[in-house]
């Protein structure tokens, strides 16, 4: 396994209290895979992310768990070697960062500078060689390396924050919300780009998104996150194919699918629990159309349907739809 | 009664722009002769990428707005002519939801006066009493329960979903004919969406209303609409029953479009057509087919010269069908 994550918690500090953003997580991911991290917004996606490369905002503490990168535990490294990782094995596309470039440098030599800034033997004739290079592996003309940002279209500048990203040569990339608030066409285009990359650079990603079509089409497994907690995960064909937790099943309701019979979608009624006093037992047990006593009791379970296939939820047994 | 309640014909907006300090002033042309017509009680869904005119039309027939052009004919008067006592009527006919429901409620004002706000301007209530009744009826009938208490709130109380049923309340409170949604519920969760777009279809039947539904998101207009319009640089690329436009697509622009909808299934896609770049400004537009530089069946087909040298004007093209291509048809 690249990367091991187990029974991570994360907590923010918040003036109304603890905000418990992440509740005992346990996801895997193997070398060269693409993962897909889904749920609503506040689910925790991010939060669970940026613990990966210890990007974490002030207020945050990581108050359990491990996370093993190559196996080793990268919460139990000092700063500086995590420093060492960041950018070089791990690198972030943050979400909106595509509008957050610098706007009177040039975006060529914004990335050429944090490739000199991570790798200090380079030189700057190389940075400039390597950002050509990266801009070409992006579908962005090399000359258009000397362009501002604003010159820039908003694909483009999602395209220059991917090769930002792997300017380094990363083996994970962890690309949060990197379509949101794109044009469709634009979508794809970056989608198509993003499993293009993954493929020809044997790279592993892991692709955030609210957005259960997008994961669907472009991962090879996928995570699915609620109230802090990972819900079902498993290969995208089986769980998208025969979900096993209500909240998969519902929230895959929720999305108009135009293969199919032009039917009124289901929506999930009500809101995700407060997490400063979050819920003892199922997070999702106030919105679940198939609660049965005693799931608000307990954390449920996590039921293994095998192939990597997991559930937390009894009906997951008995193969729920 | 007529059954179109709008008549939209050759409608112009402009926008001047001045890009640079030195450049000469230029027009946007954001919405470039449209025509279409407006069915009473049908959704018609406005759809297109970001930059093709979808808000600027909504808020050309809002009257937010100035036209250049055109004429936009409701009951037989042009609404566009219109002015003064007569256009603060019928701008109570008229009403818009917009997009982000964190910004368009002033955080100062409780939910009662920002339902109450559009009674008061038009002096619709006779009575404080009567002015209550309504606003709390509003609010019920948007979901928002119990009214007496959510009424006392303030916006940042609430969440995405129950804003947007603010919107929604004030918007029908006024009873008016037409309500244009400008992206209602892009910023909602998924979860909630279904909710938001489920009351607003049950406030058309029991109010019989007309819905001008603009967004980017096919999939959703397909769901909801009667009929969708295509628009490409503010010019219809094409117009038909929402099934018909989704699944038989005419229009190059329309078939790419359609053929990157996501949808919740894990299988690779094929048959995908990704247009390269993006929409092209509507400050410089090419003459002849607007499309042309992006167009896959044009390059398909050589380039025929006809595409250089003459907009295509949208044509009938079956059943309650405009499409504008000189080379409509289905599929590949
Ligand atoms: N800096 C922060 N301070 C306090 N709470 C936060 C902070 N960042 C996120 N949260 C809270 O943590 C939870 C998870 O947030 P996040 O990881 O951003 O979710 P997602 O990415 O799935 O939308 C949410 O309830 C959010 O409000
Ligand atoms: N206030 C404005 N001033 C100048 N140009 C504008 C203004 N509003 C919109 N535009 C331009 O008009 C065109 C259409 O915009 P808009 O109606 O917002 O499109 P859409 O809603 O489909 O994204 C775009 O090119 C946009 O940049
Ligand atoms: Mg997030
Ligand atoms: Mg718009």
């Amino acid at each position: 396994m690249l990367l091991e994550m187990q029974d991570l918690c994360v907590r923010f500090a918040s003036r109304a209290g603890d905000v418990q953003a992440v509740r005992g997580l346990s996801l895997s991911m193997a070398e060269g895979e693409l993962l897909g991290l889904a749920g609503e917004s506040g689910s925790g996606k991010t939060t669970a992310a940026m613990a990966i490369p210890r990007l974490l905002p002030r207020n945050a503490t990581v108050a359990g768990g491990r996370i093993l990168f190559d196996g080793e535990d990268l919460l139990a490294k000092g700063e500086p070697e995590m420093e060492a990782l960041r950018w070089k094995a791990i690198s972030v596309v943050f979400q909106g960062a595509m509008n957050a470039l610098n706007p009177v440098q040039r975006v060529g030599s914004q990335i050429a500078e944090a490739i000199l800034h991570h790798e200090a033997a380079t030189g700057r004739d190389e940075a400039r060689r390597r950002v050509e290079e990266l801009f070409e592996l992006v579908g962005i003309p090399a000359a258009r390396s000397a362009s501002y940002p604003h010159e820039f279209s908003g694909g483009m500048r999602q395209r220059a924050m991917i090769a930002m990203a792997l300017a380094c040569k990363p083996r994970l990339v962890i690309a949060d919300e990197p379509i949101t608030a794109l044009d469709v066409m634009i979508q794809a285009q970056i989608l198509n780009l993003i499993k293009r990359l993954c493929s020809e650079l044997g790279l592993s990603m892991i692709l955030i998104s609210h957005d259960l079509s997008v994961i669907a089409e472009t991962c090879d497994r996928v995570a699915i996150m609620y109230a802090g907690r990972l819900v079902e995960t498993g290969g995208a064909r089986e769980v998208f194919e025969s979900p096993a937790h209500p909240y998969t099943a519902a929230l895959l309701g929720a999305f108009p699918n135009v293969n199919k019979e032009r039917v009124f979608v289901a929506g999930i009624p009500g809101n995700p629990p407060s997490l400063i006093e979050p819920p003892r037992g199922c997070g999702f047990y106030e919105r679940c159309a198939r609660r049965s006593p005693g799931c608000d009791e307990a954390e449920p379970a996590s039921v293994d349907l095998g192939g990597g296939h997991v559930a937390a939820c009894p009906l997951a047994r008995g193969g729920s739809r | 009664m007529s059954d179109k309640l709008l008549e939209v014909r050759d409608l112009l907006v402009r926008y001047e722009s001045r890009r640079g300090p030195f450049r000469k002033p230029s027009a946007v042309r954001a919405v470039d002769g449209l025509s279409f017509d407006l069915r009473r009680g049908e959704v018609l869904a406005v759809v297109g990428e970001s930059g093709c005119g979808k808000t600027t039309l909504g808020k050309a027939i809002t009257r937010l707005v100035g036209a250049s052009g055109g004429s936009i004919l409701f009951d037989g008067r042009d609404l566009l002519k219109v002015e003064g006592s007569e256009l603060r009527r019928m701008c109570g006919c008229f009403q818009t939801i917009f997009q982000d429901p964190y910004e368009s409620l002033d955080p100062r004002q409780s939910i009662f006066d920002i339902v109450a706000e559009p009674l008061l301007i038009h002096r619709e209530a006779s009575s404080e009493a009567e002015l209550r009744a309504r606003v709390h009826a509003a609010l019920e009938a948007a979901g928002l329960h119990p009214a007496e208490e959510m009424a006392r709130r303030y916006p940042h109380m609430l969440s995405g979903g129950q804003r947007q049923r603010v919107s929604i309340a004030a918007a029908m409170i006024l009873e008016p004919e037409l309500i244009v949604a400008d992206e209602p519920v892009s910023m909602l969760d998924v979860s909630i969406r279904a909710e938001i777009i489920r009351l607003m279809l049950e406030l058309r039947e029991r109010n019989r209303l007309t819905y001008l539904f603009i967004t980017h998101d096919l999939s959703l207009a397909w769901m909801i609409a009667d009929r969708i319009m295509v628009l490409y640089l503010g010019k219809l690329v094409e117009i038909g029953g929402a099934d018909e436009v989704i699944h038989g697509a005419l229009h190059p622009y329309t078939q790419a479009l359609v053929s990157v909808i996501p949808v919740p299934e894990a299988r690779s896609r094929s048959g995908q057509i990704l247009l390269k770049g993006e929409t092209p400004s509507p400050i410089d537009v090419p003459p002849g087919c607007r499309f042309r530089a992006r167009c896959w069946k044009c390059a398909e087909l050589g380039g025929p010269a006809i595409c250089a040298e003459r907009e295509p004007e949208p044509l009938p093209a079956g059943e309650g069908r405009l499409v504008a291509c000189h080379f409509a048809g289905t599929h590949l």
